[in-house]
């Protein structure tokens, strides 16, 4: 047995392991690059001019010459068109996916799979300008650590999914980067937070980026970090409150803000004004547009007012977090703030109340994420003395196939514990089914019109059998960086398909949430339209099953019985069509009981052939 | 690495974590058993190491997720039980359940039909709870006691239309409390 073998870790004899392996946060707002040295606690890097936090933005200069971090940040009023920033939004996106982007100042060009944004150097993807900033991250570690770096572990938010995850690891691969893992944002974050306070307990991670909004339940025993649950809204950040601040402002002022540099130069001095409230209980807005000069007085009173809808949002997806974990607020014993758009006032006073307790605010919540990472990474390489620290996580959104109805059958269910695989066994639903088509979808819905779709694949050469007797079973493999593999096998005779599945986008940013509110509120009226679903196979199944055996064994029946069943069949056709479930169930019913007789016919026929020698088949 | 104490792959789920196959079982001890597992096993562990050593790795990490998933679901761990003791549940086809089961099951659903607010949803809830209870200690009697297989696995059976109206139940509470919250 080869794991008998293999060395523990930390004593490993490969040389590549002794390499220094660094953590990474590749943000919506900023990014920062985090290294665990020898004896010394985490610590975030910073550029030649001392600063930690790299901006995500990168400018086109043009010439192959490009701007990146606060030069390209400075620039994004006056060149909007070439000064990309939040394009961490955009990961795994297509253009059509992207909320409100007739307020962003882009060219949006629909390319296969992701969209690109088009500049003066050409289309530029998202994964491409991520990888902009992670290679300049990985060159700061290695001017400032002197030394080569082997590998890192870059953090995602928790509700990234596949799609998502892979143009993450496809941007690291181009900025040179050895991915050892990718882990979720809240996971680092509670890592950090763990190692730093030694206790063991439940905790909760809010986290509030520039783009995106987490909430995580993690519990730590012994070394062990297992999420609990996980949970969010993809489509929230402190963007968010810039926008509705922005919004604010050019109501108030009646201004018509819509040229690139308006647009941007707005929301710049939204987000000042937003910085400012964080600790002056009034400000002004000021800013210089085509469309006039701005300059409104904005108190903290009123911008809390503006922006209470968004943090009643995170509160929202906090209850349905503790929720599906089955645990109460009070049983959290320590909450953890991640992100910048966590120092509003308004954030922290709305998470004290929510757990009755003051959450812990003694790490820096820009730098907390790229901290864990940090120390995952370490442990990654194999350089960390004494017990070694191990997280697992989540699967973040239930995965599924399509079946008959439109309907989704749920394979893996949201908040399971990864690596997971699972295996579901399915059947053909014709007589002389030679193929099979696999629909792979995420989502929390009953109905596959409402999930998101993954991936289509055919499972083709099933030899041809009666309905119902070839097995089919898929299996659905999810690693432990989060990302799914599927392949679908027929049993009895073993013809094999299989697929990783690398969608050409996945599910945008607001449809995750959108998907996540409308599983919980239409529950019901899921309920309703399953139930339609059902009776509609049945109904299908029913009128194939009559027809084979009327095919088969017509000559049974004389023509008043005939006319009866067929009668019956056109009444079920007819019916199924419509909207009513008990009509159809009755329709169903009433086929079955006028074709009883014919069934006990066939039957005797049946037995009559068997004992007289003759196999059913060579019939 | 595994030790004195190896595993196999094709241990069972108890053996996998040391555990006696009991249906009694003490939480705490297999939470313990699972992240000590897991711990040895996870693919976190064979980071730097060949494609083959992560395959493995994976492979274990998987199957001991998919045992904790199964002990730790009490109906699951039954039904478990019963197919190791030989009774196996097979719910597709054993469908028939005891006509008074029948009877308390349609009550429940006309009940959750009518009710209108979440009181009376939890009001009902808390008697399906009542009736699980009932069948757990069922389940340990037959299954601890005098194993009794057959017996166990009937309960089983009744103890998964419970869970599927249960499901029922919650999402009904959830819908509920989602309008109330606007």
């Amino acid at each position: 047995m080869a794991l008998l073998t293999i060395s523990e870790p930390g004593q490993s004899p490969d040389p590549h392991q002794r390499r220094i392996a660094v953590g990474i946060d590749l943000g919506t707002t900023n990014s920062l690059v985090a290294v665990v040295r020898h004896g010394v606690e985490a610590q975030c890097l910073a550029d030649a001019d001392g600063r930690v936090m790299l901006p995500s933005a990168v400018q086109y200069l043009g010439e192959g010459r490009r701007a990146i971090g606060a030069g390209a940040l400075a620039a994004q009023a006056d060149d909007p068109l070439n000064t990309l920033t939040s394009f961490k939004r955009f990961m795994g996106r297509a253009a059509r996916d992207v909320s409100g982007r007739d307020q962003l100042p882009y060219q949006f060009v629909d390319r296969q799979g992701m969209l690109a944004i088009q500049t003066r150097e050409g289309a530029k993807t998202p994964v491409e300008a991520s990888a902009e900033v992670l290679a300049t991250l990985r060159q700061r570690a290695e001017d400032r650590l002197d030394d080569d770096v082997f590998g890192a572990v870059i953090t995602v938010p928790a509700y990234f999914d596949d799609a998502q995850r892979q143009a993450t690891k496809d941007a690291a691969e181009m900025a040179g980067l050895h991915v050892l893992r990718l882990i979720n944002e809240p996971t680092a974050a509670a890592v950090a937070y763990g190692l730093e306070h030694g206790h063991e307990g439940l905790y909760a991670i809010y986290d509030l980026g520039g783009g995106t909004f987490d909430v995580s339940l993690l519990r730590l025993t012994q070394g062990v970090f297992e999420v609990v649950a996980t949970g969010g809204d993809a489509a929230l950040g402190g963007d968010d409150f810039d926008a509705v601040v922005a919004q604010w402002a050019s109501t108030t002022a009646g201004l018509d803000v819509t040229t690139p540099h308006d647009q941007r130069a707005l929301l710049v001095a939204a987000r000042r004004a937003k910085e400012a409230l964080t600790d002056a209980d009034t400000t002004t807005l000021s800013a210089t547009l085509d469309a006039g000069p701005l300059s409104l007085a904005l108190t903290r009173v009123q911008f809390e007012q503006l922006a209470k809808g968004l943090v009643d949002r995170t509160l929202s997806s906090v209850r349905r977090v503790l929720r599906d974990a089955k645990l109460r607020a009070d049983e959290v014993q320590g909450v953890v703030l991640v992100g910048g758009a966590t120092r509003m006032p308004m954030v922290r006073a709305a998470v004290t109340q929510a757990f009755g307790r003051e959450p812990l605010v003694d790490l820096n919540p820009d730098e907390v994420v790229a901290l864990g990472a940090a120390i995952q990474a370490n442990q990654l390489a194999g350089q960390s003395a004494g017990d070694a620290l191990l997280l697992l996580d989540v699967i973040p959104l239930s995965l599924g196939l399509e079946t008959m109805g439109g309907l989704v059958e749920r394979v893996i269910d949201r908040n399971t514990t990864i690596p997971v695989a699972k295996a579901q066994e399915f059947t053909t639903f014709k007589d002389g089914q030679t193929a099979m088509a696999l629909h792979v979808v995420q989502g929390e819905r009953d109905l596959v019109a409402d999930c998101r779709s993954l991936a289509r694949f055919e499972l083709r050469g099933i030899p041809p059998m009666v309905a119902g007797a070839a097995r089919i079973r898929v299996t659905f493999q999810v690693d432990a960086d989060g990302l799914l593999s599927v392949s679908a096998r027929e049993l009895t005779s073993d013809v094999e398909a299989s697929m990783v599945v690398k969608p050409s986008y996945g599910l945008a940013d607001e449809d995750i949430a959108r998907m996540l509110q409308e599983g919980f509120v239409s529950a019901e009226a899921d309920a309703t339209a399953r139930t339609l679903g059902e009776a509609r196979v049945e109904a299908e199944r029913m009128t194939l099953a009559t027809r084979s055996a009327l095919d088969a064994d017509g000559d049974l029946l004389d023509g008043a019985d005939l006319e009866a069943i067929q009668l019956a069949l056109q009444r079920l056709q007819v019916t199924a069509q419509g909207r009513v479930s008990r009509d159809i169930d009755d329709a169903v019913k009433a086929l079955a009981d006028c074709t009883e007789g014919f069934a006990a016919m066939r039957m005797n026929r049946g037995i009559k052939q068997a004992l007289a020698g003759k196999r059913l088949d060579e019939v | 690495m595994l030790g004195a104490d190896a595993i196999r792959l094709t241990d069972d789920d108890f053996a996998l974590f040391g555990l006696s196959r009991r249906f009694q079982l003490d939480r705490s001890a297999l939470d313990q058993a699972w992240r000590a597992r897991q711990a040895q096993v996870h693919p976190d562990r064979f980071v730097g190491q060949d494609a083959a050593a992560q395959r493995l790795a994976m492979q274990w990490s998987v199957r001991v997720n998919e045992a904790y998933r199964r002990l730790k679901d009490p109906v699951a761990r039954a039904a478990y039980l019963c197919d190791l003791l030989g009774a196996p549940i097979d719910a597709e086809r054993n469908t028939a359940m005891p006509r008074n089961f029948l009877m308390q099951q349609m009550q429940w659903r006309e009940a959750l039909d009518d009710a209108q607010d979440a009181a009376s949803v939890v009001a009902l809830s808390n008697e399906v709870q009542g009736a699980r209870d009932g069948y757990m200690a069922d389940l340990s009697r037959r299954l601890d006691g005098q194993p009794d297989a057959a017996a166990a696995a009937q309960v089983v059976r009744a103890l998964m239309f419970v869970q599927r109206f249960e499901q029922d139940l919650d999402d009904r509470l959830d819908a509920l409390s989602h309008g109330a919250n606007g």
